[in-house]
């Protein structure tokens, strides 16, 4: 078994040194696959924070009376942050609203003139982002029916709520298209690997023949093909990663001045396992299980 | 040991081609039998149907009572095992050199590393070839092309050697180390089924001659001459 086992490595290893040329483009298709495969991760993770982004815009302000105390208005926070519908609470006092006017509107003179006139005109709040729209209406109706509902002096929802609505629709739909994208464009990709290989052995039939006539059996000849699949898929994946990563390290720091708390390389680095894994695994598995589709119909002889 | 029970083969082509025309014939074990015929007679043709690399249309073929077109193919392998070839157009593995293409048979029989490395260059020295064991086929001229594919068909031993037209690219010299060859084998127990459109060579071997004409057995003489 040991020198069964030993022949067919070595075998495989001589028809695909002997065979560069065909070697290499293969290599070069199973490349292409798996940069795809890899890009596509990527641009998942992209995509996710992008659609985050969009989310974060989302939410809905509680204003609170003038009168009402900022203990009462915390405890209100802690209660709301119980709801399994609620991401994130963010609680404003009157003043740290007055600051953030000022600090917008400070080069509009006639805007400081009627403040200093006026006073703090600006209400506490709360503003709350749910996970989902319709979060936001089960919220709504929480809060309109919650204890502390004599605190409150506006929600500040039914306005916001077709603009909520649209930007939880567009990103599920964006979604739903970039998963199917990456799926279709992830299959064509790995079929034209298949086909790669397939006319590769295409080429090599005689040599089956051959082998089939002189009495060797269907895995003596088989096992050859599927070390040379797998000896291309591993040094695919190899050029893959020496290619992909130094690539992604240096468009970092540009797609961080585009998205600024989108730092991709340091992505890659914590899901680098994750990665690597999906590379080898997409390389071998390419090379290995296209050699053996392609080959069954040269075996029937 | 071989059996032909009225076998027919055509060639689906326009018109349609009879290659074998209703033949039965027997071959005991031992025997050195020489099919003999014009090009396009059916040798060929024969030699497929024994080794199952075609299909009658008609009629059955038996290697020691098995039809070997109604088998299992890892049944059909190992009855090749036992059969040695050497092919009208040598049929060598062009990516593999000449010791690796014989070797490959013994590798095939589940031969050790170490007999191959003992038996290999012996048969090669008997065929001429000790000096291009690292060559690849492409390297080689048709007469040593031809010579590697006899030294392929005869590495294992088998108990079957079916030589197709073994000496038609080779010198007189060659030819008749190669005849000789066979006939030594012949001697040691082996059945040889040597089709040959060559007069000369059937002629000095004296064994059974089976004469195809038209895809049909004409004559089938136990002490046969090449007669047309």
């Amino acid at each position: 078994m040991f020198t069964l086992i030993k022949r067919i490595i070595k075998s495989g290893w001589q028809n695909f040194s002997r065979n560069l040329g065909l070697s290499l483009a293969t290599i070069f298709i199973i490349v292409l696959t798996i940069s795809l495969i890899s890009a596509l991760f990527i641009l998942r993770e992209i995509s996710q924070f992008l659609t985050s982004a969009l989310r974060e815009k989302a939410d809905i302000s509680l204003y609170f009376k003038g009168e009402s105390k900022e203990e009462e208005i915390l405890e209100f926070k802690d209660e709301i942050l119980k709801l399994p519908e609620v991401k994130n609470v963010e609680y404003i006092s009157q003043e740290a609203a007055l600051e953030k006017f000022i600090q917008r509107h400070k080069d509009n003179p006639l805007l400081m003139e009627s403040l200093t006139e006026v006073g703090n005109p600006f209400l506490a709040s709360l503003s709350i982002k749910a996970g989902e729209a319709i979060d936001y209406e089960k919220l709504v109706n929480f809060l309109e029916n919650s204890p502390f509902q004599n605190l409150i002096e506006k929600i500040d929802y039914h306005q916001r709520k077709p603009i909520i609505e649209r930007i939880f629709s567009m990103t599920s739909y964006i979604n739903k298209i970039g998963i199917a994208a990456s799926i279709i464009l992830a299959i064509l990709a790995i079929l034209v690997s298949f086909n790669t290989i397939r006319l590769a052995i295409f080429s090599q039939r005689e040599e089956i023949k051959i082998q089939r006539l002189v009495g060797a059996s269907n895995w003596f000849i088989r096992g050859p093909f599927l070390i040379q699949g797998a000896i291309s898929g591993f040094l695919a994946t190899l050029i893959t990663i020496l290619i992909f990563f130094p690539l992604c390290y240096f468009f970092s720091p540009k797609i961080e001045l585009l998205f600024t708390d989108l730092h991709l390389f340091n992505f890659l680095i914590q899901n680098l396992t994750v990665l690597l894994l999906i590379q080898f695994f997409a390389g071998i598995f390419l090379g290995i299980f296209s050699s053996l589709i392609a080959i069954r119909r040269y075996l029937d002889i | 040991m071989i059996s032909f029970n009225n076998v027919t083969k055509i060639y689906p082509s326009n018109p349609p081609i009879v290659a074998l025309d209703d033949i039965s014939f027997e071959v005991k074990e031992k025997e050195f039998v020489s099919i003999v015929g014009r090009s396009g007679a059916g040798k060929t043709t024969l030699l497929k149907l024994l080794l199952a690399e075609e299909k009658p249309t008609r009629g059955r073929v038996f290697f020691d009572d098995i039809d070997v077109h109604k088998i299992k193919k890892s049944r059909l392998c190992q009855i090749r095992r036992r059969i040695g070839t050497v092919f009208q157009d040598y049929k060598l593995l062009p990516s593999k050199t000449i010791f690796e293409n014989i070797a490959y048979v013994l590798e095939v029989t589940g031969a050790t590393d170490q007999e191959i490395k003992q038996k290999v260059p012996e048969v090669l020295e008997i065929v001429g070839l000790a000096e291009r064991i690292n060559n690849f086929p492409i390297e080689l001229s048709q007469g040593e092309c031809q010579r590697a594919a006899i030294a392929r068909a005869l590495i294992h031993r088998p108990d079957i050697i079916l030589a197709d037209e073994p000496t038609g690219n080779l010198d007189p010299y060659h030819t008749s180390d190669i005849i000789r060859l066979l006939l030594k084998i012949h001697q040691l127990g082996t059945t040889i089924i040597l089709a040959t459109h060559n007069r000369e060579i059937v002629n000095l071997i004296k064994k059974r001659v089976i004469t195809l004409e038209e895809g049909r057995v004409i004559r089938d003489d136990e002490k046969g001459r090449f007669i047309l």
